[in-house]
């Protein structure tokens, strides 16, 4: 991809969409890793096959994915390699499927997550966008099914919904590839750092709660100061939470290099429909 | 305070271990609680929702018919009704044009090629009678049915029809002791019963998940539909005037699905009761939007990932096959083949459960995949049963019309209805495919269970097939 002339549009920070390539199941030598979570049924194999041209068969059922599937592309410059996740409704990792998208973010640190939400039903999906960023501020929240909102005649703000959320926020019709350029730039802004995210921090209404989680992550903090999410910690180890106590114990949590994560990528290698 | 100060992770857990116990015992519902209520205001703040009533109604009223305690099993099967028929009708033209261009035309000329270029016979055998002629069966009995089914269910998936299964069957799956969601492992299965396996793991129950791998073979897969629907279609069909035949076939294969699930009930409530004892736990099933399909990228998504996938599977399955079983009916020890030895030990207890020794052993070859069991019966009745003319091209056989040229076929083989009838239940009721069982191996780490998993339903498959065959023979005597 060679730029020839300056033309003003190669100024607009959506001019880089055109330069989409779709890798398919190349992901060889990757610049970043970017998980896509969300909901069940809310188009995330949909999401995936717009960005990599892989042809995820897409079923409109809950339970569709519930191993990963891999992908890559390139977008300005650099190369991504896409993990779609098994979609859940929350993080809190009671069945496998929950276990398999929380350890992937967690553990796996993707340098980007995308949290494809359902426009239709907002309240509830936003439950995993605020798991999601307990976890990780590096979000990009792709508002998926803006048609069908439309038809019911949901109207969203969708700026006042990313200055809330304190994360980019993409309205999408991914059925129809509508909103992939903003997301691809929304996603390789927050991966090259241009964008800096305030994450919304869930507020908890007992005192008691509070002081107790803030004693916790202050004392994490302290002992893991390269610890991208020490509120979180603190909070599933109040939870007791034995898999963090673990991880901590470990030093899964601490540092962890890509190469672990390709380990765990072997471990959750699953054939069968992908 | 006597703990040494060495580790800092120590002293975290002891931390929250100490804070545990000052707030709330119920800490996680409180914690919950919090993330809800802040996803409701953020969302709020977001969403402006229109004052009249909205359209939801559509999907509404259509909720309440299809998921209805009246009208759901019915319509459940009227539409499973309507996609075998238009499948059994539809695919008989095509495949009958598909046979008489490789099989009839196809073969000879080939064979005259070798001829003239003076191959010898054991090569052009081993390539043309044994792997071409089997990779030929292959795409001309698969082909047209997978290409007319797949679209078909794939476009009711996509529509958002297969929740609603799972919804209507979820009450009867908690009836047997298991979990609702394995209606939609179940219905998975209906495509390949590895991805069905897989698919369980959104069950969180250990108890449950187990259950639902363990029945999940009772899911006809791609590979066994069309040795349904193709027997289904020869004999079944064939027993009614010609214009009732597509109706017939398609309500004996709905059949036999509807035995599958049934049992599936059964063995989930057997298991249940027995060696999985347990409490059924509650979930909580969404039901999505009704979607209009789109479809002509159904139809392309689904002949690419799932016809031709299918049909790879089978000719890469078949060719192999079709070799072995060449060599195997052309090599002679003490006057008969390999394959006539076989087949002539299976036999009696073949003809016992109602099947012969030709039936047998395509089960034992097709153990990689399912998808080649019509295939290999074809070729083995083909080489013993000493229906020649194949190789020469010239049979009476092959001037007929590409249905009855197989029902010709099957009839030399000394087939009857039974034989027919049995076929498709212990199609349905035999062990998983080996693609399978390795999956339920890695899903469940455990040999044991994968041993029950593979044994258990070819037993159930010999136990049911005995019974139908002596019953219907008491019968026969009878009339």
């Amino acid at each position: 991809m060679t730029t020839n002339t300056k033309e003003a549009c190669e100024t607009c920070p959506i001019h880089d969409a055109a330069a989409l390539k779709k890798l398919g199941v190349d992901m060889a030598e990757f610049d970043y890793v970017v998980a896509l979570a969300g909901n069940p049924n809310t188009g995330k194999s949909t999401v995936f096959n717009a960005l990599t041209g892989l042809r995820q068969h897409t079923g409109n059922w809950p339970g569709k994915t519930v191993t990963r599937a891999e992908g890559g592309f390139e977008y300005g410059e650099h190369k991504y390699k896409l993990v779609d996740l098994p979609g859940t409704y929350s993080l809190l990792a009671t069945s496998l499927d929950e276990e398999v998208a929380r350890d992937f973010i967690l553990f796996g640190q993707p340098d980007v997550t995308i949290v494809v939400v359902d426009a239709t039903r907002l309240e509830r999906n936003l439950n995993l966008v605020l798991q999601v960023m307990e976890i990780t501020s590096r979000v990009v929240v792709a508002l998926n099914l803006m048609d069908e909102a439309e038809r019911h005649g949901i109207e969203i703000d969708d700026r006042r919904l990313a200055r809330d959320l304190g994360v980019p926020v993409v309205p999408m019709i991914a059925r129809q590839s509508d909103g992939v350029p903003e997301l691809l730039q929304a996603v390789s802004e927050v991966a090259n750092n241009k964008t800096l995210s305030k994450p919304y921090r869930v507020k908890y209404t007992s005192p008691e709660l509070k002081r107790a989680v803030e004693k916790v992550s202050k004392e994490i903090e302290a002992a893991y100061p390269e610890l991208p999410n020490a509120h979180w910690v603190a909070v599933r180890l109040l939870d007791g939470d034995e898999r963090i106590v673990e991880a901590l114990r470990k030093g899964e949590l601490g540092d962890l290099k890509h190469g672990d994560l390709e380990q765990r990528s072997a471990n959750l290698q699953v054939f069968g429909n992908q | 305070m006597t703990i040494e100060k060495t580790n800092p992770l120590d002293n975290i857990l002891s931390t929250a271990q100490s804070l545990r116990w000052e707030i709330d015992v119920d800490f996680h519902e409180k914690l919950t609680e919090s993330i809800y209520t802040d996803a409701a205001q953020i969302a709020d703040r977001a969403t402006t929702r229109p004052e009249e009533k909205p359209r939801f109604d559509f999907d509404r009223t259509l909720d309440k018919i299809i998921t209805s305690k009246t009208w759901g099993f019915p319509l459940m099967l009227v539409l499973l009704m309507i996609v075998f028929w238009l499948t059994i009708s539809g695919a008989n033209v095509p495949s009958s044009m598909l046979a008489t261009l490789l099989l009839d035309t196809g073969h000879p000329f080939l064979k005259g090629l070798a001829a003239s270029i003076g191959m010898p016979w054991w090569l052009d055998g081993f390539l043309i009678d044994g792997m071409y002629m089997a990779t030929a069966w292959v795409i001309s009995v698969m082909l047209p049915p997978m290409a007319i089914f797949f679209p078909l269910f794939t476009l009711l998936e996509d529509f958002g029809y297969l929740p609603r299964v799972a919804f209507n069957l979820d009450n009867l799956f908690r009836k047997s002791g298991a979990h609702g969601k394995q209606a939609l492992s179940m219905t998975m299965g209906f495509g390949c019963n590895a991805a069905g396996v897989v698919a369980t793991r959104i069950i969180d129950s250990p108890r449950e998940r187990l259950i639902a791998i363990l029945t999940n073979n009772f899911a006809l897969c791609n590979g066994r539909w069309p040795t349904q629907i193709l027997i289904a279609s020869l004999f079944i069909g064939a027993l009614v005037p010609a214009q009732l035949a597509g109706f017939v076939s398609a309500l004996a294969v709905v059949g036999i699905a509807l035995l599958g699930i049934f049992l599936t009930f059964l063995s989930s409530r057997f298991l249940s009761k027995t060696v999985l004892k347990g409490e059924v736990s509650t979930f909580s099933l969404e039901l999505p939007p009704y979607r209009p399909p789109r479809i002509w990228q159904t139809i392309y998504t689904s002949i690419i990932d799932r016809t031709l996938v299918v049909l790879w599977r089978a000719i890469v399955f078949a060719l192999p096959a079709g070799a072995v079983l060449w060599l195997s009916a052309n090599v002679i020890i003490a006057g008969t083949s390999i394959a006539g030895h076989l087949i002539n030990f299976l036999e009696p207890f073949g003809l016992l459960l109602g099947l012969n020794g030709v039936i047998l052993v395509a089960f034992i070859v097709a153990i990689p995949a399912n998808e080649i069991v019509i295939p290999t019966i074809m070729m083995l009745t083909v080489l013993v049963s000493g229906v020649t003319g194949v190789g020469e091209g010239a049979g009476v056989m092959f001037e007929l019309e590409s249905g009855m040229e197989t029902m010709a076929l099957f009839q030399a083989g000394g087939w009857t209805l039974l034989t027919a009838v049995n076929l498709m239940l212990f199609s349905l009721i035999h062990n998983p495919c080996s693609t399978t069982i390795y999956t339920i191996y890695k899903e469940t780490g455990s040999k044991k269970w994968t041993w029950i998993a593979s044994l258990a339903p070819v037993i159930m498959g010999f136990a049911v097939t005995f019974v139908v065959a002596q019953v219907w023979r008491l019968i026969e005597s009878l009339l």
